[in-house]
């Protein structure tokens, strides 16, 4: 499964790199996040709730970043197991470019799903990524937006 | 005047009265005292190392009695394959052991690697979910792709087996060169590249078994979702548990459907027994839908190329194919006979045809293992060779109906010998083409057309006649061709006292509706009402022996058998009768329930020998052992070859590209028909497999082998609403020359003639429209692939 997408954020390019870095905001955006640990600047652990179809689980995950080029470009892989749901996998590409005050954000994901997300829940994936990744980014602007005004 | 009674009346099925009441007895309706409840581990992932199994959490927990991995069968016998196919080059195929758990890696997804034994499914289930978060697999790359599998010698299935093939088998091989030479020098050449699309069997009854173990005897039972008991026994004692036969008793009780899925041996029954033997309980296993869709046998899943060589007015001369057959991660049993000997077997079709030179490679992949679905090889054989001869209509621009005509086999010319190995006994093809044609109305067709148009409806018609090679089959010609068991089949029939009549059959009723039919053929040629007759199977203590059902078989190997046994049945009868009525045994004659001396109106019943053979006052001792019940195995000559000519009617929305499956006429040729009935109710049940083939079914594993098809959500199967009502004939019959009823088979004919029907009625829908761009298009033909093709 590909996902992609373009957004504006309202906030300086290294304010948007810093807060896509921040456990407490993304902890705040991700749908479903109930914890999430910093193990080092480029290793996090997640625990999530997320419901796809019929199979709703609670997720542990690894997310590793790579800082390519930061704050222009990083990219990130990460895998989470939800146990007897299945398991799901995958990376994105991120860079930022500055437009302004404002920062125009561009990602690429791919994900890979097995076990019973796969066989129930593989028509729903797309559509249910494309949403959680819509709310993740809808919270992340909105966290910034509440910053830029505070 | 139909007859309301015995052969060739349409009694109602005896079984639905228990069926459609609720009163019918299915495996997980056994409840045991002090039953267990197992838990099979599935794996996640297509293709991956075990790295290391932790049981003891799952141990630990409330209710757990026993854990099992593969390395607690690593000493006991694998599943095996039951036919040895030989590649071209003289070499056995290769054959990897089948554990009951897998050990070491896993090889698709849902392949067993451990099971949980506790007091409660519950406990089991949350065990299970406890082993395998305590499991650690290193998932390898996934080999999903057939030709990716034989092009990448560096990525097995099984480590040893380089190229992921089980084999290269050519058919025949020995003419091969003349098939070349004469594709060559034919004046025109189709060539057809197709996919026999994947299928899950999906019977209503998921997979159960139960295992039983009596510590004071050392008895084993075995309750299980079987179509094949006594096979089931074979394996599971002395290939893999090494138990003794006379010490497992196998039931098979009600089964809600097989279609070749409940023919093999699964590692479940063997799990289920060997937690019975250590826990000294009995443990259950019921398969969970999904787990159906993941570890049950698959069918079909061929990518074939097909030529076919011929002159410019139709006439066949030459066929080739080449094809990839998936058998998946393991040899399931029957895997290796349904690609070649169902298969290539068939590939002349119903035609004269002169050279045919049939290829099949053997695939291992990471999914579930591939075998026999109804129909079985045949219907792969079919849909390749009446795809390709409308494509050659097409091309040639010739009448369909017509070119069959011309190649047909002609009622002179059987016994015919094909250039594929079988002896077709028996045949009038053009009977069948003749009827469907008129009861299809093809002379209608046109103004129907023209009627679908006016409301924006491309209508289309297809065609195919069909041949298939069933009642599997001659034991020495099976053991030449490679079966590692005999195919005869088995019945005892036994006379009680009082005149009624137990009769045990080696076949096994699955839905078919043995239980009526088989007692109206023993009532008929006894003489005695249908009532008086009752008919056991599924029960390897009660009956003498048995090869099962499926390849279309029941009726026309253990039938025979049993009409054997009433054979026997009826000469003891002339001896009795003769003593008592003081006459020679040959002038001794019986008929309508009565033995009769010759010439005179002397005369005892039935009832009154069976009586004088159970008390036997006025007996011949001396002579004639007193009981009246006879056993008889009969191993039948030939394949039998029911065929037929099938016409579909379609209408496409073209601009959806939804189809509609609108008329659908079926004229067989079934040989004698013992129940009109229930004939017409098989072919009904086969045609619609066939028209879910082509128009809704579809496994789908992604490039990691996900299987993305794991429920009813996502693979579809056939609703009401996807076919239409039927027109069914078999009035043009000709028996079966060689069994004693004169019968065929029935059970699969839908599923081998209705795909290609359906897509050649496609193909000639978007033709009368215009789109002659399209010359194929695969199956399931989708209102996705429809609307690409129209639009590509």
């Amino acid at each position: 499964m590909d996902l992609s997408d373009e957004l504006i954020i309202p906030a300086p390019r290294d304010r948007v790199y810093a807060a896509l870095n921040d456990p407490e905001i993304l902890r705040r955006c991700i749908p479903g996040c109930e914890e999430l640990v910093k193990h080092s600047e480029t290793e996090l652990e997640a625990k999530v709730v997320l419901k796809i179809g019929p199979v709703k689980a609670r997720f542990s995950g690894k997310v590793t970043l790579n800082p390519e080029n930061p704050p222009e470009r990083f990219s990130l892989t990460g895998e989470g197991n939800g146990g007897v749901a299945g398991f799901a996998k995958g990376g994105s590409v991120v860079t930022l470019a500055e437009q302004g005050e404002e920062t125009l954000l561009r990602y690429e994901a791919k994900a890979e799903i097995g076990g019973k997300l796969a066989q129930l829940g593989s028509r729903l994936i797309q559509g249910t990524a494309k949403k959680l990744a819509a709310t993740f980014f809808d919270d992340f602007r909105a966290a910034l937006t509440e910053e830029a005004t505070a | 005047m139909p007859k309301d009674t015995g052969i060739g009346a349409s009694s109602k099925r005896r079984e639905d009265v228990r069926f459609l009441t609720g009163k019918g007895l299915y495996t997980d309706d056994v409840s045991l005292h002090a039953q267990a409840h197992a838990v099979m581990v599935r794996s996640t992932v297509a293709h991956g190392r075990i790295v290391r199994i932790d049981t003891s959490a799952a141990a630990a927990m409330p209710g757990v009695l026993a854990v099992f991995t593969g390395e607690d069968f690593a000493a006991v016998g694998g599943n095996p394959a039951g036919w040895l196919i030989n590649s071209r080059d003289g070499t056995p195929m290769r054959e990897p052991k089948r554990p009951v758990l897998a050990h070491g890696k896993v090889r698709h997804v849902g392949d067993a690697y451990a099971a949980v034994i506790a007091e409660t499914y519950q406990q089991a289930k949350d065990a299970a979910e406890q082993l395998a978060a305590d499991t650690e697999i290193e998932e390898l790359p996934a080999i999903v792709d057939m030709k990716a599998a034989v092009a990448d010698a560096g990525n097995r299935v099984h480590d040893e087996i380089p190229d992921n093939l089980c084999f290269d088998w050519g058919w025949i091989e020995d003419n091969r060169a003349a098939v070349d030479a004469a594709m060559k020098a034919a004046p025109h050449v189709v060539t057809l590249e197709l996919v026999n699309n994947r299928l899950v069997p999906n019977a209503m009854e998921p997979r159960a078994s139960i295992g039983e173990y009596n510590p004071g005897t050392g008895d084993y039972k075995l309750t299980t979702t079987s179509q094949n008991p006594h096979l089931t026994r074979l394996l599971v004692a002395a290939f893999v548990m090494g138990i003794p036969e006379n010490k497992l008793t196998v039931v098979a009780p009600d089964v809600g459907g097989g279609f070749g899925s409940k023919i093999y041996h699964y590692g479940e029954e063997a799990l289920v027994l060997a937690a019975a033997k250590k826990l000294g309980r009995p443990v259950r296993w019921t398969a969970e839908r999904t787990e159906s869709f993941l570890s049950d046998a698959h069918g079909r899943d061929h990518v074939t190329k097909i030529e076919l060589g011929c002159t410019k007015e139709g006439e066949i001369l030459a066929i080739r194919t080449e094809t990839l057959a998936n058998v998946g991660a393991y040899l399931s049993n029957f895997s290796t006979a349904t690609p070649t000997f169902l298969h290539g077997t068939l590939m002349a079709g119903p035609y004269k045809v002169p050279h045919v030179y049939v290829n099949v490679k053997a695939v291992f992949t990471n999914t579930a293992p591939v075998d026999a679905y109804r129909g079985a090889g045949r219907p792969e054989a079919t849909y390749s060779l009446e795809r390709v001869i409308d494509k050659m209509c097409r091309e040639l621009n010739l009448d369909p109906f017509e070119v069959r005509r011309k190649n047909l086999l002609t009622p002179d010319q059987f016994p015919y010998t094909t250039p594929v190995g079988l002896v077709y006994d028996t045949g009038n093809y053009q009977a069948t083409l003749d009827k469907a044609i008129e009861l299809g109305n093809v002379a209608g067709f046109e103004k129907r057309a023209a009627e679908s148009k006016a409301r924006g409806k491309l209508r289309g018609m297809g065609l195919s006649t069909w041949i298939e090679a069933c009642g599997i089959a001659p034991s020495h010609l099976v053991g030449v061709l490679g079966s590692r068991v005999g195919l005869y089949d088995a019945a005892t029939v036994r006379v009680n006292a009082t005149g009624n009549i137990s009769v045990m059959t080696g076949a096994h009723s699955h839905g078919q509706g043995h239980e009526t039919v088989f007692a109206q053929i023993v009532a008929e040629r006894l003489g005695i009402p249908e009532s008086s007759v009752e008919i056991v199977h599924g029960d390897t203590s009660k009956i003498p022996f048995g090869m099962g059902s499926y390849g279309s078989r029941s009726l026309a190997v253990c039938g025979s058998a049993m009409n054997k046994a009433v054979d026997k049945i009826i000469a003891k009868g002339k001896k009795i009768a003769a003593h008592m009525l003081e006459a020679a045994e040959e002038d001794i004659s019986f008929a309508d329930g009565k033995f009769s001396v010759a010439g005179t109106d002397k005369a005892k019943t039935f009832g009154e020998i069976a009586f004088s053979a159970y008390v036997p006052h006025n007996y011949p001792l001396e002579t004639l052992e007193p009981g009246l019940e006879e056993t008889a195995f009969y191993d039948p000559g030939n394949f039998t070859y029911p065929a037929g000519a099938y016409i579909c009617e379609v209408e496409v929305d073209p601009d959806t590209g939804k189809v509609d499956v609108v008329a659908f006429t079926a004229a067989d040729d079934f040989g004698n028909v013992m129940n009109p009935m229930i004939v017409e109710g098989q072919v009904h049940g086969g045609v619609g497999q066939g028209i879910g083939q082509a128009l809704c079914e579809n496994t789908s594993y992604d490039e990691n082998g996900q299987l993305l098809t794991g429920s009813f959500m996502d693979y579809a199967m056939p609703r009401a609403d996807d076919v239409p009502f039927y027109t069914v004939d078999h009035s043009c019959s000709t028996p079966c020359t060689h069994n004693p009823l004169g019968v065929k088979g029935c059970g699969e004919a839908g599923a081998i003639g209705t795909p290609p029907a359906v897509v050649n009625a496609v193909i000639d829908a978007l033709h009368r429209g215009g789109m002659t761009h399209v010359t194929h298009i695969d199956m399931p033909v989708s209102p996705h692939r429809v609307w690409q093709a129209i639009n590509g």
